[in-house]
């Protein structure tokens, strides 16, 4: 397991491996989005029964909840690129977290924007500074912040490394937009889906937010793979295996 | 299914223009990130194997200066 283990990090590590796998993982990726996010709007859209006390308003959670997961679990995945970015030195590991930055980003203003949209029928107002949507809004400029360190630095690796150490410290951020709802009196309402609990919800409404949770990943996997591919090619641009791409 | 028609459908019970808001914009948003990434695929492998073409050509050129004149 270990051997296995070391033996897939050095793989990783290889601009030229990652390119080639990854030809063959994006047909599967985009195949696995696209299916999973059809089926799951279908099925979130049409077929869940109504909220009986939201009543139609309450099917922006398919889009909302699968979102902000995803801009919470894709800032950790940023963070964990960045620190083996400055203990190993993986250069693969900081154009990861340096894609993922965008990406993440993305999928936070979906979340904030999708909230507010949410919030307006449902409490009354597009927004309220309590703490979750606050803390929520601070991981959208801890994205922003990150990106524009990659961009602001003198030479591409201090940018690697500024962004990898603002990204650390940035893990603060997680467990008070998780326990916000807990901590703080808040208009949000608590967590949907607990792992160490029975789901509250019906389960035509379940389903559907489970399937566009797991697409919401494999389209995540899709974008970063698609951004740092091109990563690779930028920076690879002089070895004789890039220039062969180059030049068919 | 949940509503008896399309129209109820885009209707949404009075929530239409909110859950059709939400989803619009996520739309473009997805978009974008999927867009993106290609279309700057495309200029890299573009501008690059315009860089190595020129790369190449000068190359050729001072091998020609360099062969020995008769």
């Amino acid at each position: 397991m270990w051997q296995w283990l070391v033996r897939l990090y050095h793989r990783l590590g290889s601009p030229k491996w990652f390119y080639e796998i990854t030809e063959k993982w994006i047909p599967w990726l985009a195949l696995v989005s696209l299916v999973g996010g059809v089926a799951g709007l279908i099925l979130g859209l049409a077929y869940a029964p109504a909220d009986y006390q939201q009543g139609n308003s309450f099917r922006i959670i398919y889009i909302h909840v699968p979102a902000a997961i995803l801009a919470q679990s894709a800032f950790m995945m940023m963070a964990v690129a960045g620190a083996v970015f400055l203990i190993w030195r993986m250069k693969m590991a900081a154009w990861v977290a340096k894609t993922i930055a965008p990406i993440g980003a993305s999928f936070c203003l979906i979340a904030l924007l999708t909230g507010a949209i949410w919030g307006k029928p449902t409490w009354g107002t597009w927004w309220v500074w309590d703490a979750r949507l606050t803390s929520m809004l601070l991981l959208l400029f801890l994205y922003f912040g990150v990106m524009a360190l990659h961009q602001a630095m003198e030479t591409e690796d201090s940018g690697h490394k500024a962004s990898a150490i603002l990204a650390l410290v940035g893990l603060v951020n997680i467990p008070i937009i998780k326990y916000s709802v807990d901590w703080w009196n808040t208009l949000h309402q608590p967590a949907t889906l607990k792992l160490t609990e029975k789901p509250s919800m019906d389960i035509d409404m379940l389903i559907p937010l489970l399937i566009m949770i797991v697409t919401t990943y494999t389209f995540f996997a899709l974008l970063v793979i698609l951004r740092t591919r091109n990563e690779i090619l930028l920076h690879e641009r002089k070895r004789s295996w890039v220039k062969k791409i180059l030049e068919s | 299914m949940q509503f008896d028609s399309f129209a109820e459908f885009i209707a949404m019970g009075r929530h239409g223009f909110y859950v059709w808001l939400a989803y619009g914009l996520s739309a473009l948003i997805i978009m974008y990130n999927l867009l993106a990434p290609l279309l700057r695929r495309r200029q890299i492998i573009r501008e690059q194997a315009q860089r190595l073409r020129r790369e190449r050509n000068r190359s050729s050129q001072v091998e020609n200066n360099d062969a020995p004149s008769a």
